[in-house]
């Protein structure tokens, strides 16, 4: 249900609320936190789905503040969406106009949750130092996104760095998570030798790749250098370089499966899709404490990492990059070789297998079979 | 600056603040016993593809399935991947399958065919070179018990129950975890004989590890309910398990062993423990394990158990808005089975906390409806400063941790009725997980399968725990067996037999309707 407030006071919207729960029943009884979007019009649908997205895993309040045109008479326009239209939670979409629109705390203060923590997130351009944005500053959690935000990257996170106050994050940290897992994974298996120098490979507007090559420049204390692939394709790879070989986890550009090398193991395809950002803002939402592992990265890490303004081919002509073509060939071998490999179409063709079979024949096909992996593996 | 060391207890890359970085398990493999089964596919293919999905599983894992089936790899893909389209709980992601669907391996045998198992042994090498599974798998036995000394046997012979130097092999076991102490013994003897204690995970889907920790973090994270939990505050403890469906096709399993051995040895008793334990000294698997161990050490039977104890069987009736058929009338069931499909038993503790508390245990089919619950219900207060018409409503106090369907919280207290006459009657308040946190928190079994290839110690019983459980259960089986009458009967889709409700006015008490 949508429920349209023109040129309102957030006293009336309170009160709305309050109706609408009343007339609905048990609904939005036990929301968890308040997520406040500081947002232009042109991004506010989206990042109202994005929210409703990520309130299905962490029921909340979803309070968009819509900055409008700062010229004219102050006005506020408010917009209440519950059930159906707004997933898990309950949105209060609020629009600014005139002098209004600089007092965007004002109008949120009343409209927060009692007793229960609040998430700041700015989807687009995020401030300039965000702890100090007036709601910023009443958030415990904020979130920004330097992807999205003007600038180049590395100067996007230099300002955050510099910022940096506990409860701060950014999308972009949580868009590298599933790197961090499998790299980290890597080195837990043997050989335990140090890693003494890392690449990673990523595209010039990443924020993610700055922010993987900080973190691991951070934790490994080994030189760390980052070289550029073309625009638009992410991250494309992290080479981990130790005595005995080197580790590289590529995905090449616009997938979503990456194929995994160390030294003394087969090569291996992994699935390593980009994470949405419902997903990403969900995962933000999931721990309200400081994250000291990306202060460590954005701070202390990224100073570390060699800028250089090598490109991807060259890194990779120098050997210190994995090939993605190389990786791309390795991944439709290793398919090739997977027996039961198939793309979902073609199983779904498939007939159902035989659900019975006699005690001779389970028999026959296990010596058979057993007599062939024998033969293969001679 | 020289870079970080790195050894197999210090990776740099993990710190215990980076929350956000999940622990992906080591190569491994998982080879499934019994995958024609119900379980199999409705529950574990899906998990496996839903811990994929989540990017838990370690690059290279495969999966290894094993049955009386003349099948090759791609049509064990098939069945995986049409388990998976049903029954996962996240979304498909074609590349996903795909890198799963490469490590999918059939083998097709029985459980006394010595190439078949021959055969495992090969395949599983042939993955740790291909996929570089390392020597690490698990056996997940989701067959019956009578065939797990064939298999653990046939596990042994052909070496792949000794793993190499640095690799595991564990295996997985559910209950029944035998029908009596005896047995239980029995069964541990054979798979502790080929793995070790800590190899063994005996698992319990009805009590995931998130169940346990959420009634753990109820009861020791909070300061508001310990100091009430004991006999100065509570009047008695009620526990329900009670299920709506009948036997099924289970007569086979299910006629014989009945409800107690099925539900209340294990499940009941679980719960029990957790309800009445005292705070260990930490939550790691071994110290939970110690209180759980001394609160069921000290559980005592009722003195008589004609009167402490109840049973009965379901009759025809109808359930929902079907008509059902009565146990006796099951097919595969004896027209004179003495099997109960309904057991409740009031059990003391004591200790100093809990005596003089009576826990109430009771569980059945074809019950009201499908509910698990804890509820601990509190003394009256010993005086109300109200006239008595104003609190006839009122009744005893309660907090009920609902362990499904809708897991949470109820608080039910007293509370004025508005208007200008003083009256108090009993409401109630409600939490619920579902509505407070994620709305799909992970599949017990998505926990229980990542915790077996993690190595983490499983809250689940250990034997000790299996076998103090059964020193309670097997005096009641006795008796009942011997001197007890034939069940009663109750209508099916109804509360149980009139004799449970006996128990409890007896002692001036009622069993409360979930």
């Amino acid at each position: 249900m949508i429920v349209d407030l023109p040129n309102t006071s957030t006293g009336a919207v309170s009160r709305r609320l309050v109706q609408l729960r009343a007339d609905t029943g048990a609904m939005a009884l036990s929301r968890v936190l308040t997520l406040v979007v500081v947002t232009e019009e042109t991004d506010a649908e989206d990042a109202v789905e994005v929210a409703n997205d990520a309130s299905r895993q962490h029921p909340c309040r979803i309070i968009v503040v819509v900055t409008g045109n700062r010229r004219g008479a102050a006005r506020l326009d408010g917009q209440i969406r519950v059930g159906g239209d707004a997933g898990a939670s309950e949105v209060v979409v609020l629009r600014l106009y005139g002098p209004l629109a600089a007092h965007g705390r004002a109008v949120v203060t009343p409209l927060l949750l009692a007793d229960s923590p609040i998430v700041a997130w700015w989807p687009g351009d995020a401030p300039k130092d965000p702890s100090a944005d007036p709601i910023g500053a009443m958030a415990q959690r904020r979130v920004t996104d330097s992807a999205h935000t003007e600038g180049r990257p590395r100067a996007v996170l230099k300002r955050l760095a510099a910022a940096y106050r506990p409860g701060d994050t950014d999308l972009a940290w949580s868009r590298v998570t599933l790197w961090r897992a499998l790299l980290a994974a890597a080195l837990d298996q043997p050989p335990f030798e140090p890693v003494t120098e890392a690449t990673v490979v990523a595209a010039p507007e990443s924020p993610s790749g700055e922010l993987l090559a900080g973190w691991l420049a951070a934790r490994l204390r080994c030189p760390v250098s980052l070289a550029r692939s073309r625009r638009g394709t992410g991250i494309i790879s992290v080479r981990l370089e130790r005595a005995s070989g080197t580790v590289d986890l590529v995905r090449p550009e616009d997938g979503n499966t990456s194929t995994l090398s160390q030294p003394g193991q087969p090569d291996r395809t992994l699935a390593l899709q980009h994470r949405s950002d419902a997903e990403c803002l969900a995962d933000e939402l999931r721990r309200l404490d400081p994250d000291e592992v990306y202060e460590e990265a954005l701070t202390t890490g990224l100073a570390a990492v060699r800028a250089s303004r090598r490109t991807a081919s060259e890194a990779v002509r120098a050997g210190d990059a994995p090939s993605p073509s190389e990786a791309a060939k390795t991944s439709r071998r290793l398919r090739r070789a997977a027996r039961a490999a198939g793309t979902s179409a073609m199983v779904e063709k498939m007939p159902m297998p035989a659900d019975d079979a006699s005690g001779e024949q389970v028999q026959q096909a296990a010596a058979e079979r057993l007599a062939e992996i024998t033969e293969r593996r001679s | 600056m020289s870079p970080r060391r790195i050894t197999a207890d210090a990776n740099p890359l993990r710190d215990p603040r980076d929350k956000r970085l999940p622990r992906i398990a080591g190569p491994c493999s998982m080879v499934m016993f019994g995958v024609t089964g119900d379980l199999a596919r409705r529950k574990l293919m899906p998990a496996i593809y839903d811990l994929a999905n989540r990017g838990l599983l370690p690059p290279g894992f495969s999966l290894v399935g094993f049955a009386r089936r003349d099948w090759a790899d791609q049509d064990f893909g098939k069945i995986v991947y049409e388990a998976v389209k049903e029954h996962a709980r996240t979304p498909f992601r074609e590349e996903v399958w795909r890198s799963l669907s490469e490590g999918i391996r059939f083998v097709p045998g029985s459980f006394d065919d010595d190439a078949a198992f021959d055969l495992l042994a090969a395949t599983v090498a042939e993955l740790d070179e291909q996929r570089g599974t390392g020597g690490n798998h698990a056996f997940y036995l989701s067959i019956p018990p009578g065939s797990f000394a064939t298999v653990c046997q046939q596990l042994e012979r052909c070496g792949l129950s000794s793993p190499a130097h640095g690799a595991w092999r564990r295996v997985v076991i559910e209950k029944p975890f035998g029908h009596d102490l005896e047995s239980a013994r029995e069964l541990n003897a054979i798979v502790e004989n080929v793995f070790p204690a800590d190899s063994v995970f005996r698992i319990d889907h009805y009590l995931g590890k998130e169940t346990v920790q959420n009634l753990l973090a109820l009861r020791f994270a909070n300061t508001m309910f310990e100091p009430v939990w004991n006999n100065r505050y509570v009047d008695h403890v009620q526990i329900t398990m009670a299920e709506d469906i009948g036997i099924g096709g289970r007569a086979g399993y299910y006629d014989g062993i009945g409800a107690a051995r099925d539900v209340i040895q294990n499940h009941l008793l679980q719960l029990l423990a957790l309800t009445a334990m005292e705070e260990p000294v930490s939550f790691d698997a071994h110290n939970v394990r110690l209180e759980k161990e001394k609160v069921l050490s000290a559980v005592q039977l009722p003195h008589d158990l004609a009167t402490g104890t109840a049973r009965g069987q379901y009759s025809a009736g109808w359930q929902g808005g079907e008509r059902v058929v009565g146990y006796l009338e099951e097919d595969g069931v004896a027209a004179d089975s003495r099997t109960e499909t309904y057991a409740a038993l009031r059990l003391d503790v004591d200790s100093r906390r809990w005596a003089g508390v009576p826990f109430y245990l009771r569980t059945g089919k074809r019950l009201g409806k499908r509910v698990t619950e804890i509820a601990v219900v509190f003394t009256r207060a010993p005086h109300l400063p109200f006239a008595d018409t104003a609190t006839e409503e009122l009744g005893q106090n309660a907090v009920v941790i609902r362990v499904q369907p809708d897991e949470g919280v109820t608080l039910r207290f007293g509370a004025k009725v508005p208007g200008a006459q003083m009256e108090v009657r009993d409401v109630s308040m409600d939490f619920g997980y579902g509505r407070s946190f994620t709305e799909s928190s992970p599949e017990a079994y998505e926990r229980l399968i990542l915790d077996v290839l993690l190595g983490e110690p499983p809250l689940f019983p250990r034997h000790e725990e299996v076998e103090q459980s059964w020193r309670i259960l097997d005096p009641i089986e006795k008796y009942w067996a011997s001197k007890g009458r034939t069940p009663d009967q109750y209508v099916a889709g109804g509360w149980g037999p009139a004799s449970a409700d006996d128990l409890m006015h007896r002692d001036g008490r009622e069993w409360r309707l979930p």
